[in-house]
């Protein structure tokens, strides 16, 4: 959408003086979420209603109690006692119930008010622990990656970049006990769409190479860290580009990143 | 605390939240009721009685209405509105659609003991044009639909949309001065 232009065609001046339809009011409190321009063009067309209104306004002076009490109607609890004309201890009698339901409405209240209070204050609680665990569980989901990286049975290959793409560069932990290798692949580009990184393992003479999977949602990990099984007594690692879904045999024109194991 | 949430608590029959959108928004509501019935102590008893009637009907309100203050404003000028023809209709000498609300200006400052801030008043619409003043005062205080504003104004529907645009910048831009 065109933001800029929908602002300028003033309907959010209409939206402030309430002329729209109720579908159109839905729509435009759904844009204000999703475009922070257009929320702040709304607040400020309502700033300047508030201001003009204000400006014309002969002061306001009831406070908020008298209201309170014109709604709940005291005031008339308090007239039909007086109007009472009957024996001191009757009248006492009536007051003293007066002021225990004056007590009683009150204490209420005050109940009711702490509990909002409480409610406003348990929904903040419960977004500031879910931002808790998802920061926890990032960190231990780094934590382990940390470890299995240390395992003294990790051999690490660098694979540099090739003639597609000099820059590239990746690096691969084999742990050959586990047959697992990781693939922390932080160092490439990302694909263009309708491709996929796949990885190869090679063996040298004669050179062969066994597919070992490819570096699916490539975009949306943000660690760039991929567990991939190798069963193979690799020599080499490759890396290569090819349309999704992988293919049979490696494209070598595509191939981004080559590393050669040491042997140990 | 955010206005979405106090709303939210008040739609709950929260009374703190009902305090704090009273707080922000009393003055300006009596303003607008003052608009139509072009008298203060009048407005301050309409202004009363809307926010009662804000207080017992709170469940009714929700994102289709509007804004919350498009909504109390809706109910404030309503309320207005049927005072005055009611008064009217009575002694036929007030008219509703008789002047607007810059004349607040003229009347109040030959009151002495009004309580209007009429310098501010003045000075937040001293540049608006005359059509300005006018589409205004239909749109926001009166609650004249496009279609009403354009044939009160006579002016085609399509105007109304971005002379109010055009006019409610200019009163942003006064506002910015100060």
């Amino acid at each position: 959408m065109d933001v800029e232009k929908y602002i300028a065609s003033g309907i959010l001046e209409l939206y402030i003086a309430g002329t729209l339809s109720e579908k159109e009011n839905l729509e435009i409190a759904e844009y204000a979420k999703e475009y922070p321009e257009i929320k702040k063009e709304i607040e400020e067309i309502e700033a300047s209603i508030l201001e003009l209104s204000k400006k014309a306004s002969p002061g306001y002076n009831y406070s908020f109690k008298a209201l309170m009490n014109k709604i709940n109607g005291d005031v008339k609890v308090v007239d039909m006692n007086e109007k009472r004309s009957s024996p001191f201890l009757s009248y006492i009698g009536w007051a003293a119930s007066v002021l225990l339901a004056v007590g009683l409405f009150y204490m209420y209240q005050q109940n009711q008010e702490l509990k909002s209070d409480i409610e406003v204050v348990e929904k903040q609680n419960i977004d500031l622990e879910q931002q808790i665990a998802d920061t926890d569980s990032s960190l231990e989901q780094t934590q382990e990656l940390l470890n299995t990286l240390r395992d003294k049975d990790i051999s690490v290959i660098s694979l540099g970049g090739q003639e597609v793409s000099p820059t590239s560069y990746a690096k691969a932990y084999w742990n050959k006990k586990e047959e697992k290798v990781f693939i922390d692949a932080k160092g490439l580009p990302e694909p263009p769409d309708g491709f996929v990184y796949q990885v190869w393992s090679l063996k040298l003479s004669p050179l062969t190479p066994t597919s070992m999977g490819l570096l699916e949602d490539f975009a949306t990990d943000e660690k760039k860290v991929f567990a991939l099984n190798n069963p193979n007594e690799s020599e080499a690692f490759g890396i290569t580009l090819e349309p999704a879904g992988g293919s049979e045999s490696p494209t070598l024109e595509q191939l981004y990143t080559l590393g050669v194991v040491n042997a140990s | 605390m955010q206005l979405d949430l106090l709303v939210d608590q008040f739609k709950k029959k929260d009374t703190m939240a009902f305090e704090k959108l009273y707080d922000m928004y009393s003055e300006n509501i009596c303003g607008v009721i003052n608009t139509i019935v072009k008298d203060d102590a009048l407005a301050q008893e309409i202004c009363q009685d809307v926010f009662i009637k804000i207080w017992n009907n709170c469940e009714s309100y929700n994102a289709s209405k509007g804004r919350f203050f498009t909504w109390i404003l809706n109910i404030a000028r309503n309320a207005a509105i049927d005072e005055i023809r009611s008064r009217s209709y009575k002694n036929n000498k007030k008219n509703l659609s008789a002047d607007y609300f810059v004349n607040i200006l003229q009347q109040r400052e030959e009151e002495e003991n009004s309580t209007v801030d009429t310098k501010g008043l003045r000075k937040l619409v001293k540049n608006l044009k005359e059509k300005c003043v006018q589409i205004i005062e239909l749109l926001y205080f009166r609650g004249y639909t496009q279609k009403d504003a354009a044939e009160e104004l006579e002016i085609p529907l399509g105007t109304v949309k971005t002379r109010n645009r055009s006019c409610i910048s200019q009163l942003r831009e006064n506002m910015a001065v100060r």
